[in-house]
C-alpha cells in the first residue's frame, strides 16, 4: 500500500487541482442530462446515443433509483457512477437503520459529495469523473429537491440544471424559460430543453418523471414521442403567430 | 490488542455502513484486552453478575394526551449502605429529551451526555432536530456494540419531536422497546402497580404528575434500594419541565398524616413519695 500512497491529485503553483478539472472534462464529453423541479413533479431527462443493434437496452439504465423516494442521472463515467450508485444505496438503507427514517434528499446528495470529495484528498486515487443530478421528495415534509454533485465534491440545491454535453446551452435555454410548473408542463419543459441540444424523436431521449404518490416512472417511448409532437407543433403554432400579425399591419 | 475506543468518537459514525475502500474498516467492534486468567467466560460471569444487582432505584415514565411525564428517586445505595440520597436520575440530554439513570450511575451518566453530543450534531448537520426514535436508536446501537463487556444501563428516552410524544426503553443488553408506559428498577414492581391501576390516557398535568409521585413513593416505602426525593418531570411541546422534587418521607406524611388517636387514660405524674 506504501507505495501507492503518492497524491494524484496535488495543487497546481496557480492553486488548481487539475485532476479534478479533468475530470470535469470528462463529464463535459459525457452524455446530456437534465432536471427540472416542479411543484409536485421532479423530472429527470438524459441523452441516449444510439444503442447498437445488438445490445440489449435495457441493460443501459441512466436514470436510477437510490430508494423509493430518491433517483440520480449522472454525467460522464458509468463505471464510476455504478460504484458511487451502490455506496449511496447502502448508505440509504443504513440511514434507515440506524434513525428508523428515510434519508431527505439534501443528506444524500451530502454523502454522494463527501465521497466525491474524499477522492480528492486520498493518495493513490483519482477523483470520480461524473456529476450527478439527485431528486427526491423529503420523506416528512414532502417538498421536492434537485441537487447536482460534481468531480470537486461541492453540491447545491437547484429548480432546474443540466450537465454533461451542451449543458451550457440547456442551461441557458433553462434560465430564459424556467417558470414554476406542475405535472404534464415540467415534463415538457425538461424535453424541451434536452431537444435544444438532443436529435429530436423518442428513441434519442430517456425521462423519468418523480412524484410524490407514484414515485419514479419511468416513459415509454411512445409517450416521449407523442410529448415531442406536442411540442413542435407549439413551436410550429409559435412560428405562425409571429409571421401572422406582421402581414396584417 | 490494543483498546479500540471507536464507539467513544464524538462524530456520529453510522456502524452498519459498508467497508470504506480506503482502509478503514467501519465493521470494527470495539474490544478491550482479556484479562490473564484460566477461565475466562467463569471471570466474565461474575463480573456481570457483580453489576447486575445495582439496579436498586425506581424510575418510570408514561405517555399520556398532554406529553410525557417521567419520574425517579434519587438514592444510590451500594449492597446494605446508602451512598446517597440526592442522585439526579433524570439526565438532561437536550432541552426536549430526558433519559433516566438505572444500573452503572457512571454508564448511564457518560453515554446520556455522548448521546446528547451525537443528538447536537445531527441537529448542526441535518439542520433539524433528531427524533425521539433516531436518538433511542443510536443509544441502542451503542449498547449493543458493548455487549457482554459489563456496561450495565436501563434507560428511558422521552421526548416530544415532530411526530408527538416518543417513549423508549433502551438497555445494556441493547434491547430497545416502544412504548407508552414502563417502569425500570429494583423498585419498578411496586410502582407498576401504582401507575397501571391510576393511568388513564386522558388526564391532566396535575393529575399526571401526581400520579407519578404516588408511585414513586409506594416503591421507595417497600423497596429498601429506592427512596430520597422523588422528582417529576413533564415533557411537552415546547421541550421537559422540572415539575417538583418532593422528599419521600415528607410525601408519607402528607398522604398519611397522623392521626390523634383517642386516649383512653391519661398518664399523670406519680404522687411524690
Amino acid at each position: 500500500m506504501a507505495r501507492y500512497d503518492r497524491a494524484i491529485t496535488v495543487f497546481s503553483p496557480d492553486g488548481h487541482l487539475f485532476q479534478v478539472e479533468y475530470a470535469l472534462e470528462a463529464v463535459r464529453k459525457g452524455n446530456a442530462a437534465v432536471g427540472v423541479r416542479g411543484t409536485d413533479t421532479i423530472v429527470l431527462g438524459v441523452e441516449k446515443k444510439s444503442t447498437p443493434k445488438l445490445q440489449d437496452s435495457r441493460s443501459v439504465r441512466k436514470i436510477v433509483s437510490l430508494d423509493t423516494h430518491i433517483a440520480l442521472a449522472c454525467a460522464g463515467l458509468k463505471a464510476d457512477a455504478r460504484v458511487l450508485i451502490n455506496r449511496a444505496r447502502i448508505e440509504c438503507q443504513s440511514h434507515r437503520l440506524t434513525v428508523e427514517d428515510p434519508v431527505t434528499v439534501e443528506y444524500i446528495t451530502r454523502y454522494i459529495a463527501g465521497l466525491q470529495q474524499k477522492y480528492t484528498q486520498s493518495g493513490g486515487v483519482r477523483p470520480f469523473g461524473l456529476s450527478t443530478l439527485i431528486v427526491g421528495f423529503d420523506p416528512d415534509t414532502g417538498v421536492p429537491a434537485l441537487y447536482q454533485t460534481d468531480p470537486s465534491g461541492t453540491f447545491s440545491a437547484w429548480k432546474a440544471n443540466a450537465t454533461g454535453r451542451n449543458s451550457n446551452s440547456m442551461r441557458e435555454f433553462l434560465e430564459k424559460n424556467y417558470k414554476e410548473t406542475s405535472g404534464q408542463e415540467t415534463v415538457k419543459l425538461a424535453i424541451r430543453a434536452l431537444l435544444e441540444v438532443v436529435e429530436s424523436g423518442g428513441k434519442n431521449i430517456e425521462i423519468a418523471v418523480m412524484t410524490k404518490e407514484h414515485g419514479l416512472r419511468q416513459l415509454e417511448e411512445a409517450e416521449i414521442d407523442a410529448i415531442v409532437a406536442e411540442i413542435e407543433a407549439e413551436k410550429a403554432a409559435a412560428e405562425a403567430a409571429k409571421k401572422a400579425p406582421s402581414r396584417d399591419t | 490488542m490494543k483498546l479500540d475506543l471507536s464507539g467513544l468518537q464524538s462524530f456520529p459514525s453510522i456502524p452498519g455502513s459498508a467497508v470504506d475502500d480506503l482502509g478503514e474498516d467501519l465493521f470494527a467492534a470495539p474490544s478491550f484486552q482479556l484479562p490473564a486468567c484460566s477461565d475466562f467466560d467463569g471471570f466474565q460471569k461474575d463480573a456481570i453478575q457483580m453489576v447486575k444487582p445495582a439496579k436498586g432505584t425506581t424510575t418510570l415514565a408514561f405517555i399520556f394526551k398532554e406529553g410525557v411525564i417521567v419520574a425517579a428517586d434519587s438514592r444510590a445505595s451500594m449492597g446494605g449502605y446508602i451512598s446517597s440520597q440526592s442522585v439526579k436520575k433524570i439526565i438532561e440530554i437536550n432541552p426536549y429529551m430526558l433519559g433516566t439513570m438505572a444500573g452503572g450511575a457512571a454508564d448511564c451518566q457518560f453515554w446520556h451526555r455522548n448521546l446528547g453530543i451525537k443528538c447536537r450534531l445531527h441537529e448542526l448537520a441535518n439542520k433539524r432536530r433528531i427524533s425521539v426514535t433516531g436518538a433511542s436508536k443510536l443509544l441502542a446501537n451503542i449498547l449493543y456494540s458493548y455487549r457482554g463487556m459489563g456496561l450495565s444501563v436501563g434507560t428511558m428516552i422521552a421526548g416530544w419531536d415532530e411526530k408527538g410524544p416518543g417513549l423508549y426503553y433502551v438497555d445494556s443488553e441493547g434491547g430497545r422497546l416502544k412504548g407508552t408506559r414502563f417502569s425500570v428498577g429494583s423498585g419498578s414492581p411496586y410502582a407498576y402497580g401504582v401507575l397501571d391501576s391510576g393511568y388513564r390516557f386522558d388526564m391532566t398535568v396535575e393529575e399526571a404528575a401526581e400520579l407519578a409521585r404516588r408511585a414513586i413513593y409506594h416503591a421507595t416505602f417497600r423497596d429498601g434500594a429506592s427512596g430520597g426525593v422523588a422528582s417529576v418531570y413533564h415533557v411537552g411541546p415546547d421541550g421537559w419541565k422540572k415539575l417538583s422534587g418532593d422528599d419521600v418521607g415528607e410525601l408519607h406524611y402528607k398522604y398519611y398524616p397522623v392521626a390523634p388517636t383517642p386516649v383512653e387514660q391519661e398518664m399523670t405524674d406519680a404522687p411524690a413519695a
